[in-house]
C-alpha cells in the first residue's frame, strides 16, 4: 500500500457537464419509474416516457464521458498515480457489488434456516407457526406456502435432480459456460500481454459469445418457469429469493457482456498496450465476480 | 483545456474557478465540492430542524394542537431521514472533500469527476425524497428505520419515490466513499506512511469501508422492499415464508454500522482539535487507530441489540447484548485520550475548542445511555420509550453535529482566510449547549417513566418534561441560524487569517496559504515530523 513514487505529474481533469447531466438522468429514470410503478398498481394508464428519456440521456452521457476518459488516456495524459486510482476505484465497486449480493445471500439463509423451521413449528419461534398456520410444513423449497391464498403455490421448483441427471439440467450448463468464459477472458488478457492481436480478439469474442449464450439460456430457463412450472415472483419466498437472486446476476451478467462488447470493440481500435490496459482489466475483473456470485448461487440456490 | 499539474512548473495562476453557475454544476474541484456538501447540509439542517421543531410544537402540551397524526407521522419520518442522510452524512463527506487532500498532501481527490456526481445526486435525490410530502398520499410515514410491513402493506404509495431515493442516496455515498478509499491510499505525499496520517484521515478511511460494507445491504433491503410492493415477492410476508422480522436485521445490518458512520468521523475532529488548544500532541495516537478499527469490526456484529423486544432466540440476546457492550472498551479508549491530551495541557478556550469539548462530555452520555440500551432485560423497559430518543440525540446532536460545528469554526479559516467573530462564537455554542441540554436530558427521565417514541400526543404525567424538551429545541433550533449569520459574516468581513491560523496547529493544511490555494498542493510536499499527524 505504498503510495507510489511517480509524483512528478499530478493530473486533474477539466470541469466537466457530464457528471451533472448523469445525476438528472437518474432521476427522471427513477422519479419516472416510480410514477410509472404507483400507475400500475392503481390500475392507472401507465407512463412510462419520463423513464425512457431518462434512459436514453443516461446512456447519451456516460457515452460521451467514457469516451472523454478513453480519449484523454489516448492522448497519454494519465499518469500510473491516476491508474491506480482508477484500479482502487474499480476494486471497491466490486466490493460493494458483492454486499449487494451478500443482502440477497443474507435472506435467503435466514428464511431458510430460520424462518422455516419457525413457521414450521420448531426452535425458539415455533409458536408463530402452531398459532398462524399449524398445517404448513417446513421443507425447503418451498413448494406450499403458509398461506397458499395469498401466495400461490409454485407447482414445482428449480432445485438440481441430483449429480447424475445434470447433463440435461441446465444451471449445470450455464455454470459450465459461466467457468469457461473465465477462462477465455483470462487468455485474452494474456494476449494483451503478449501483444497478440489475432489472440486476444479471437479470445474475447468467444467471451463475449459465451455471455450472450448464457444469457439466453437464462431468459430459458425464466420461460420453462413461468410457463411450465408456474414458478413466479409471487409464488412465497423460494420464488423470491430465487428470482431476485438469478436476477439480479443476471442483470450483472448483461453489463458485464457489454462492458466485455465495448472492450472487443476497443481491441479492433488497437486501444490496448501491455502495460495499459486498465479498461480491459477491469471489465475482466467484473466478469470473474460475476462467475463467483454464479458459483454461490449455483450451490446455495439450485444444488443444496 | 485538461490541465496537467507539473511540479517543474508554475501553473498556479491560470487555473481558477470558472465563473457564475457553471463553477459550482460542472466543477471537478475538491473545494467547491466540499463547499456544496456543507452548504447542501446546512439547508438540509434547516429543513430537517424545521420539521423537529414541528414535532416539539405539538408535543409542547399534551393533547392535538397543530398537526394531524397522520402529518406528524411524516414528520418524524422524513426528520429522521432529512438529518441522517441529508444533513450529517453529507457534511462529513463535505469536510473530507475539503480536508483530506489538504491533509495528505495531494492536489484534489483521486476522481474528481465521479465526485462531482456524487454531490450532484443528493440534491435530486432529496428533491424527489421532499416532493412526497406535497403528494396527495402523503409523505413516508413509517419512521425513518421503515420496517415492513408498515413500509410495505400498509406505506402510502409515495413509498416508491422513498425507495428510489434511498438507492440514489446510496449510490452518492458508495461513489464518495471509494473516492476517499483511493484519495487516502493512493494521492499521499512521499513520506506520508498510514501512521502519519492525521486521525481525521484514519477516521474517514475506515468510514468509507463502513459504507461501501453496508449502503450495498440498505440497497438489498429497499429493493426487497420494491418487490414486496409492486412484484407481488414475500421477503418480509409470513404468508409466504418471509418474515418481517427479517426486514429488521437486514437493516440494523445497515444501521448499526451507519451510526458508527455518523460518529468515527467525528472523532477524528475531535482529535484534531483538542491537541490544538491543549498545546499537546495527541495523547495516544496508535490506540486511537486501533480504537476506531476496533469500533468499525464490533459494529458489524451488534446490530439485533435494536430488536431485543422483538422476539429473538435466547442465545441471540446473549450474544449481542454481550458484543455490544464490548464496544465500550475502545470508545473509553478514545475518551481517555482526549481528557488525557487535556491533562495539564496550556488550554485556551476558542469556540471550536469549546465544541469539541462539550463533545467529550456529552457524547459519554450518550455512550453511557447506549449502554443502559444494550442490557437485554432492562432494555425490555426502554425499548421504543423517549430514554431511546434521548440517547441517540446525544450521541447525534452534541456527537456528530457539534463536531462538524466545531470542525466549521476550526477550518473556516483556512477555508475563507478570514476569522470569524470569536464573541459571537462563544454565544453560538452557549445557546447551543443549553439549548440541547434542556432539550434532550427532560427525555431521559419520560422515557424512564414510560413514555412512547413517535407519538403526537401523551399522558398527562409527561407534561413538564415535554414543555421544557420544547423550549430548548426553540432554542436550539434558533441559535443554528446564528451560526449561518457568523459563517457569512466571517467570509464577507472577517479578519485576514494567518496561515497557521491557531498557534498550536500542526499538520499539513495548516502549511498553505489561507485562504487555500484552489488546487491544494501542486507538487509534493516534504513531510515533517510537526506536519505529521497533532
Ligand atoms: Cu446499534
Amino acid at each position: 500500500m505504498s503510495s507510489g513514487t511517480d509524483h512528478s505529474a499530478y493530473y486533474v481533469p477539466e470541469n466537466g457537464w457530464y457528471p451533472v447531466w448523469v445525476a438528472l438522468a437518474i432521476f427522471l429514470m427513477l422519479g419516472g419509474g416510480a410514477v410509472w410503478l404507483n400507475d400500475l398498481k392503481a390500475g392507472d394508464e401507465p407512463n412510462i416516457t419520463l423513464t425512457l428519456i431518462g434512459l436514453v440521456l443516461l446512456a447519451v452521457v456516460l457515452f460521451a464521458w467514457f469516451a472523454k476518459v478513453i480519449e484523454e488516456n489516448q492522448q497519454g495524459l494519465y499518469s500510473p498515480q491516476l491508474n491506480r486510482s482508477f484500479v482502487w476505484g474499480m476494486g471497491w465497486f466490486i466490493f460493494s457489488e458483492v454486499m449487494f449480493f451478500a443482502a440477497f445471500f443474507g435472506a435467503l439463509f435466514y428464511a431458510r434456516h430460520f424462518v422455516l423451521s419457525w413457521l414450521g413449528g420448531e426452535g425458539d419461534k415455533a409458536i408463530t407457526g402452531e398459532y398462524l398456520w399449524p398445517e404448513f410444513e417446513a421443507v425447503w423449497p418451498v413448494v406450499s406456502n403458509p398461506d397458499p391464498s395469498v401466495f400461490t403455490n409454485p407447482g414445482e421448483s428449480m432445485a438440481s435432480p441430483g449429480v447424475a441427471s445434470w447433463g440435461g439440467y441446465l444451471p449445470f450448463w450455464n455454470t459450465v459456460i459461466l467457468l469457461t468464459s473465465s477462462v477465455t477472458v483470462h487468455f485474452a488478457h494474456t494476449a494483451i500481454k503478449d501483444q497478440q492481436r489475432t489472440k486476444l480478439l479471437s479470445w474475447l469474442g468467444l467471451t463475449v459469445l459465451l455471455g450472450i449464450a448464457f444469457l439466453i439460456l437464462q431468459v430459458e430457463e425464466y420461460i420453462h418457469a413461468y410457463q411450465e412450472l408456474g414458478l413466479t415472483l409471487s409464488s412465497g419466498i423460494y420464488g423470491s429469493t430465487f428470482f431476485l437472486l438469478t436476477g439480479f446476476h443476471g442483470f450483472h451478467v448483461t453489463l458485464g457482456t457489454f462492458m466485455l462488447m465495448v472492450m472487443l470493440f476497443r481491441a479492433f481500435k488497437n486501444h490496448f498496450k501491455p502495460e495499459d490496459c486498465f479498461g480491459f482489466e477491469s471489465a475482466s475483473w467484473y466478469w470473474h465476480f460475476v462467475d463467483v456470485v454464479w458459483l454461490c448461487l449455483f450451490f446455495f440456490v439450485y444444488v443444496f | 483545456m485538461s490541465e496537467v499539474i507539473d511540479a517543474s512548473h508554475d501553473h498556479h495562476d491560470h487555473h481558477g474557478p470558472a465563473a457564475g453557475l457553471a463553477r459550482w454544476l460542472f466543477t471537478t474541484n475538491h473545494k467547491d465540492i466540499g463547499t456544496l456538501y456543507l452548504w447542501f447540509a446546512f439547508l438540509m439542517l434547516l429543513i430537517g430542524g424545521t420539521m423537529a421543531l414541528i414535532i416539539r410544537a405539538e408535543l409542547f402540551q399534551p393533547g392535538l394542537q397543530f398537526v394531524a397524526p397522520e402529518f406528524f407521522n411524516q414528520m418524524t419520518t422524513n426528520h429522521g431521514l432529512i438529518m441522517v442522510f441529508g444533513a450529517i452524512m453529507p457534511a462529513f463527506v463535505g469536510l473530507a472533500n475539503w480536508l483530506v487532500p489538504m491533509m495528505v498532501g495531494a492536489p484534489d481527490m483521486a476522481l474528481p469527476r465521479m465526485n462531482n456526481l456524487s454531490f450532484w445526486i443528493l440534491p435530486f435525490a432529496f428533491g424527489m425524497l421532499i416532493s412526497t410530502l406535497f403528494m396527495e398520499a402523503g409523505g413516508p410515514n413509517f419512521g425513518w428505520t421503515f420496517y415492513a410491513p408498515l413500509s410495505t402493506t400498509y406505506a402510502p404509495e409515495t413509498v416508491t419515490f422513498f425507495i428510489f431515493g434511498v438507492h440514489m442516496m446510496g449510490a452518492s455515498s458508495i461513489m464518495g466513499s471509494i473516492n476517499i478509499i483511493a484519495t487516502i491510499l493512493n494521492m499521499r505525499a512521499p513520506g506520508m506512511t498510514l501512521m502519519k496520517m492525521p486521525l481525521f484521515v484514519w477516521t474517514w478511511l475506515i468510514t468509507a469501508y463502513l459504507l461501501l460494507a453496508v449502503m450495498p445491504v440498505l440497497a438489498g433491503a429497499v429493493t426487497m422492499m420494491l418487490f414486496d410492493i409492486h412484484f407481488g415477492t414475500s421477503f418480509f410476508n409470513a404468508a409466504g415464508g418471509g418474515d418481517p422480522v427479517m426486514f429488521q436485521h437486514i437493516f440494523w445490518f445497515f444501521g448499526h454500522p451507519e451510526v458508527y458512520i455518523m460518529i468515527l468521523p467525528a472523532f477524528g475532529i475531535v482529535s484534531a482539535i483538542i491537541p490544538t488548544f491543549a498545546r499537546k500532541p495527541l495523547f495516544g495516537y496508535d490506540s486511537m487507530v486501533y480504537a476506531t478499527a476496533s469500533i468499525a469490526f464490533l459494529s458489524f456484529i451488534v446490530w439485533a441489540h435494536h430488536m431485543f423486544t422483538v422476539g429473538m432466540p435466547l442465545a441471540g440476546q446473549l450474544f449481542f447484548m454481550y458484543s455490544t457492550m464490548l464496544i465500550a472498551i475502545p470508545t473509553g479508549v478514545k475518551v481517555f485520550n482526549w481528557v488525557a491530551t487535556m491533562w495539564q495541557g496550556s488550554m485556551t478556550f476558542e469556540t471550536p475548542m469549546l465544541f469539541a469539548i462539550a463533545f467529550v462530555v456529552l457524547f459519554t452520555i450518550g455512550g453511557f445511555s447506549g449502554l443502559m440500551l444494550a442490557i437485554t432485560p432492562v432494555d425490555y423497559q426502554y425499548h421504543d420509550t423517549y430514554f431511546v430518543v434521548a440517547h441517540f440525540h446525544y450521541v447525534l446532536v452534541p456527537g456528530a453535529l457539534f463536531s462538524i460545528i466545531a470542525a466549521v469554526y476550526y477550518w473556516l479559516p483556512k477555508w475563507c482566510g478570514r476569522m470569524y467573530d470569536e464573541k459571537l462564537g462563544k454565544l453560538h455554542f452557549w445557546l447551543s449547549f443549553i439549548g440541547v441540554n434542556v432539550t434532550f436530558f427532560p427525555q431521559h427521565f419520560s422515557g424512564l417513566a414510560g413514555m412512547p417514541r413517535r407519538i403526537p400526543d401523551y399522558a398527562l404525567q409527561f407534561a413538564d418534561f415535554n414543555m421544557i424538551s420544547s423550549c430548548g429545541a426553540f432554542i436550539f433550533g434558533f441559535s443554528q441560524l446564528l451560526l449561518m449569520y457568523i459563517v457569512i459574516k466571517a467570509i464577507r468581513s472577517g479578519q485576514p487569517a494567518t496561515d497557521r491560523v491557531w498557534e498550536g496547529a500542526h499538520g499539513l493544511e495548516w502549511t498553505l496559504p489561507s485562504p487555500a490555494p484552489y488546487h491544494s498542493f501542486t507538487e509534493p510536499p516534504k513531510i515533517t515530523d510537526a506536519d505529521a499527524h497533532s
